[in-house]
């Protein structure tokens, strides 16, 4: 995906005068790594930060069945950020950690933040086994790899403790992870593991539900992954019912805007997709947080003969934290049918 | 005839421009050093308040290990367990001479971030480059500072404490680590606490508790000023009605209703009041602005408690200081205009009989005088605590005032017993006659002068209790603080061959009679046989230390309570006996003393990176120089024993230099009570001297028989002075300063100071009679003579 959140942070520690793009990110990477297409990913090193680069993050998302027949999804998202480079522990170490937490249901949609310094425990991506955590938020794997992973979080009446068990291979997205965000050549790498099926418990305040479902983890990191005029994206990743699965965005800019995706076969062979094979309409906004959000699209992949309408289920997904943006499940119709998650940033 | 009643009285004030001063600036000196207390009372006390309602904890709950820090490590589990704690890093550092406190806080965490992080880039400097937030008058005198990370101002952060990241905390107080305390900011259940920490509650009004007494001093400071003022203004309205008596006869003999002058007069002496009390109100400000800094620094030495030196004009103070000179003008009006009320109105005018009835009258006011002494010393019987002293201060010092007429008029009679000639007979008669008139303004001088015996013989009694006190404590020849227990630690193994001894000053923090209080251990050294400073001990005192079988404490806890030899104090929940007591001035807290093993025991691995050094006084500079070189020490990390006692000194000084200038004030005061009363008495004079100048006595020797009589007044005066200022001196030493401060000091005696005093008094009093005995020897012998054709 792209540029999720990065949201960071940034916005709140870079002096506004140098704040570019939608949170900062199109802020210039002085200093820092710049993604290399020549890099090959090493698993399951690469499962953990990468503190030359500046920003990175471990982000979920899944789309949820409850056994009270209602539809559910949340999000999980664990950014690292650095304000400076160096290696240093404790109080002294440049890493600052983001964490995002979100639950949606049809008609609710709940969402939490934290926010600690990096080098003192409060929170990090440690291995042995592979462990990711914000306060009493984690994401704790069995072993060293991604594969069957336990997923905690919440703040006051609601949260969620639920299972997560992959069915399918990682996927690299771009070229071999080498992810173009602009036609000026800004990127990341960018991985996923689309293939998770869920089980476990969401905590509601009115009593707990036991839910199923598929999950979808991106991991990305990169030191200025949008170039300056970019202001926001709308990122898609669906699952269909055939079991294939598209991840497609588009930033926006002044002019038509940047567009790339993946398709994904339901037995893991990922095929990039360009700018020109993307097509991305807005059907209907919602007045959401006192602004319209398109929450309503057509999505088009011709060479795959996909063209699907996407709808949120629950149009008032806001995530209303120290940045702000639109993230929530959604159903898809049309020519493939199946559930994803939408991701929107930059509607002011 | 309002109208004429107007004109003539006011064209009294024309033609006497210098009583109309003395009125209002009399009024007005009293105001002045009223509100001047007031205002400085006012200012520590919202600056107190500010400091609560801030960036401090208030009411905050906290948790810490007594006897410890919180190790780093502690804090991320707990986070991870989801407590919603904040961490904090404090402690005080020694920057340009002074002690400030180091605040370090997560600016992610900590819930003053919304304070200190108001802008972006305010958060990212917070933590990317490391800044000092302090109040813009600290800032601009730590701007000298080599080494410290850039300093930026932030009206919201408390006086005298440095906010700043942890990083830079941890760098600066040279620890590395360790937190001493969380907030914590969602509710917790004690009993959910790790073994080791501790759930408190801050009281966050410390600062209010301790600082209490000091300002009951000012306060009580403030009464006597203006009481000292009241005689002035008696005298000067006093004056003002007496010299236009004639004037206010032919007023009510041409019409004018008694009724209708009387109200008149109250007008008059109300505009006055207001005029005064404004004056009063400009000069107390001033006073307060010039004397706040040093308070300010009192303060803070003594209780550590930061009163910022900016002075706000506070309707507290500026209401009260006009309400006093409104009060104080009734007080000393009614007397007059009760004098009117009965004014025959065909009496002559100037014919004054003042010997009538004073003798009856001084018996009964020294009656009431001993009964108000008496009354005190019940006081302090009855009542416990600060208000009992004072009390009885009061009751001794009004007492002893109201006593003086009587005692005086006794040593005149026998003056005049004694005398022999007719002038000389006629002298000392003439002084009892003129008693009466005088006596007033003799109390104010007594007051003033028994205040200053008082005040300086304690003051100069604690400062050589203290400064020896400073020499027995502060025994080793410098002191090293390291950066955190590494740096100790390799700091203790080098010095260890090149000194006589490293004493480790290791200490943990607990709480004693609900007070926070500090626990010392110390190693076995002769150092402490021979210098600590005990008051009462054990014969086996330090044995009994080092072996862990007794605790010494300081004389605040023994005092607060009353714990002596024998009695039973309990440290982290083990009971000790109490081996000795030994003094502790310039600390309010609690402290206690055990040996080295048994801190460890009961408190954990305490720090461990504080150290004295015993040198021999001829390389204390060569090792002091060789630290400096070899280690990397902290600001301040490394002081000789003479630069301790300097600061120490200075801060001593500090703290009596208001008592000092409210002194002086007080006695100039009194100074000018004694020429308003004498002029009060100088239309009255005239008919008394002629006489005595038409048998032959000159004008010359008329006028120093004047002022040798009011040096005689103030030296019988400053006699009895100096016994009441012995007593005061002594209830300030053994009475307010245990109160106050818990600590009792001995007293010293400075004849010295009383002489210097007395002659301060005699010059006074020579100045203030200088001008009418002046006026004396220039009357013209018309005048003189006109007082025969007038008056009989």
């Amino acid at each position: 995906m792209i540029a999720r959140l990065w949201i960071v942070l940034l916005v709140l520690l870079a002096p506004p005068a140098f704040a570019q793009g939608f949170a900062g990110l199109g802020t210039t990477a002085e200093g820092f790594a710049l993604p290399d297409p020549d890099t090959t990913f090493d698993f399951p090193q690469d499962h953990l930060p990468h503190e030359g680069f500046r920003i990175e993050w471990w982000y979920l998302t899944a789309t949820l069945s409850g056994a009270d027949g209602l539809d559910y999804g949340l999000q999980w998202t664990l950014f690292r950020t650095a304000l400076g480079q160096g290696a240093d522990q404790g109080w002294r170490s440049p890493h600052v950690w983001l964490g995002h937490a979100g639950m949606t249901t049809p008609d609710r949609h709940f969402a939490a933040e934290k926010i600690a310094r990096g080098g003192i425990g409060q929170a990090g991506v440690t291995s042995g086994p592979f462990d990711a955590w914000i306060d009493d938020w984690r994401m704790l794997s069995t072993d060293n790899s991604l594969n069957a992973l336990r997923l905690t979080a919440g703040e006051g009446d609601w949260g969620y403790d639920v299972a997560l068990q992959a069915q399918g291979p990682l996927i690299a997205h771009g070229a071999e992870g080498y992810s173009v965000k602009s036609p000026t050549g800004q990127a990341s790498h960018y991985y996923s593991q689309p293939f998770y099926t869920v089980s476990g418990r969401l905590n509601l305040p009115e009593g707990p539900v036991e839910v199923t479902g598929q999950a979808w983890l991106d991991r990305e990191w990169s030191s200025q992954p949008l170039a300056e005029d970019q202001s926001g994206w709308d990122w898609f990743s669906l699952s269909f019912d055939s079991g294939d699965k598209l991840m497609a965005f588009r930033l926006r800019d002044g002019g038509a805007g940047f567009r790339s995706g993946t398709w994904i076969t339901a037995l893991g062979e990922a095929q990039p997709l360009g700018d020109d094979q993307i097509v991305t309409t807005p059907l209907a906004h919602a007045q959401v947080a006192g602004r319209e959000v398109p929450v309503h699209w057509r999505l088009e992949v011709p060479s795959r003969g996909v063209s699907v309408e996407v709808r949120a289920l629950n149009p008032q997904s806001w995530m209303g934290l120290s940045i702000a943006y639109w993230e929530g499940p959604v159903q898809v119709t049309g020519s493939h049918t199946g559930r994803g998650y939408l991701e929107m940033t930059g509607y002011e | 005839m309002t109208r004429v009643a107007w004109g003539a009285l006011i064209s009294h004030w024309r033609r006497q421009p210098l009583q109309l001063v003395t009125l209002i600036l009399g009024l007005a000196l009293a105001t002045a050093l009223w509100s001047a207390v007031q205002a400085i009372n006012a200012e520590a006390r919202a600056s107190y308040a500010r400091a609560s309602e801030q960036l401090a904890t208030g009411t905050q709950a906290i948790i810490d290990r007594p006897g410890g820090g919180i190790a780093l490590a502690t804090y991320a589990q707990m986070r991870r367990d989801g407590w919603n704690v904040a961490p904090v890093l404090q402690g005080r550092i020694v920057l340009e001479g002074r002690q400030v406190t180091i605040v370090g806080i997560d600016v992610l965490t900590h819930p003053a971030a919304a304070v200190t992080g108001e802008t972006p880039d305010l958060t990212e400097s917070f933590l990317a480059e490391g800044r000092l937030f302090a109040r813009p008058d600290l800032i601009a005198r730590l701007s000298g500072v080599p080494d410290l990370p850039p300093l930026q101002a932030n009206a919201a952060v408390p006086p005298g404490e440095l906010w700043t990241d942890i990083s830079v905390a941890e760098r600066l107080l040279g620890q590395t680590g360790q937190l001493s305390h969380l907030l914590v900011l969602d509710p917790i259940d004690a009993g959910d606490l790790a073994p080791g920490l501790r759930l408190r509650v801050e009281e966050g009004n410390d600062t209010v508790q301790l600082t209490r007494s000091f300002h009951l001093n000012l306060t009580a400071f403030g009464f006597l000023a203006f009481g000292v003022g009241l005689f002035i203004v008696h005298g000067a309205i006093g004056l003002a009605f007496e010299q236009r008596r004639a004037l206010f006869r032919t007023l009510r003999a041409l019409g004018v209703p008694l009724r209708r002058l009387m109200l008149v007069l109250s007008i008059e002496l109300l505009g006055l009041a207001v005029v005064a009390g404004a004056l009063g109100l400009v000069l107390g400000h001033l006073v307060a602005a010039a004397l706040l800094p040093d308070v300010a620094a009192t303060l803070r030495g003594l209780y550590g408690a930061e009163v910022d030196g900016a002075l706000a004009l506070r309707p507290a103070w500026v209401l009260a200081g006009l309400a006093m000179a409104l009060g104080g003008a009734v007080v000393a009006g009614t007397g007059a205009l009760a004098k009117l009320r009965r004014l025959p109105i065909l009496a002559g005018a100037t014919v004054v009989v003042w010997a009538e009835n004073a003798g009856l009258g001084s018996r009964r006011q020294a009656m009431a005088g001993v009964a108000l002494a008496v009354l005190g010393v019940i006081a302090l019987a009855l009542f416990d605590g600060l208000v009992a002293g004072f009390a009885l201060l009061a009751g001794l010092l009004l007492g002893a005032a109201l006593c003086l007429p009587l005692c005086l008029s006794l040593m005149l009679r026998l003056g005049h017993s004694a005398a022999s000639g007719p002038v000389a007979q006629w002298v000392w008669a003439d002084a009892r006659a003129q008693l009466p008139g005088l006596s007033l303004a003799l109390m104010a001088l007594m007051l003033a002068l028994a205040t200053n015996v008082g005040v300086s013989t304690m003051v100069s009694s604690f400062r050589l209790t203290f400064t020896g006190w400073l020499d027995q404590r502060l025994a080793a020849e410098l002191y090293v603080t390291a950066r955190d227990d590494a740096q100790g630690a390799e700091i203790e193994a080098w010095l260890a061959p090149r000194v006589q001894a490293v004493l480790p000053i290791r200490s943990a923090g607990d709480r004693l009679n609900g007070q926070p209080a500090t626990i010392f251990g110390i190693i076995e050294h002769q150092t402490y046989r021979d210098h600590w400073p005990l008051l009462q001990a054990d014969p086996a005192v330090w044995a009994r230390i080092e072996a862990g079988e007794g605790v010494l404490i300081n004389e605040q806890l023994a005092y607060r309570q009353d714990l002596w030899l024998g009695d039973q104090v309990t440290l982290a929940g083990q009971s000790m006996p109490v081996v000795g007591v030994y003094s502790d001035y310039g600390n309010p807290n609690p402290q206690a003393i055990i040996g080295m093993d048994t801190l460890l025991q009961l408190y954990g691995d305490v720090p461990n990176y504080r150290f004295g050094l015993r040198v021999p006084p001829a390389q204390v500079d060569a090792v002091r120089a060789e630290l400096a070189e070899r280690f990397d020490l902290p600001p301040g990390g490394l002081r000789a024993n003479t630069e301790v006692k300097q600061v120490s000194k200075a801060v001593f000084e500090n703290t009596f230099v208001v008592t000092g200038a409210l002194n002086a004030l007080t006695l100039g005061v009194a100074g000018f009570a004694i020429l308003t009363s004498l002029l009060t008495l100088w239309t009255s004079r005239l008919p008394q001297i002629a006489p005595v100048w038409s048998l032959g006595l000159t004008r010359r020797t008329i006028a120093l028989v004047e002022l040798g009589r009011s040096l005689m007044l103030a030296a019988f005066t400053a006699l009895i002075a100096v016994p009441v200022g012995l007593g005061l001196a002594w209830v300030l030493l053994n009475v307010i300063n245990v109160e106050a401060f818990g600590w009792r000091l001995p007293m010293f005696l400075f004849p010295r100071d009383w002489a210097l005093l007395t002659g301060l008094a005699l010059i006074a009093a020579a100045l203030a009679a200088g001008w009418p005995a002046w006026r004396v020897a220039r009357v013209p012998p018309a005048m003189l003579l006109k007082v025969f054709a007038n008056d009989r």
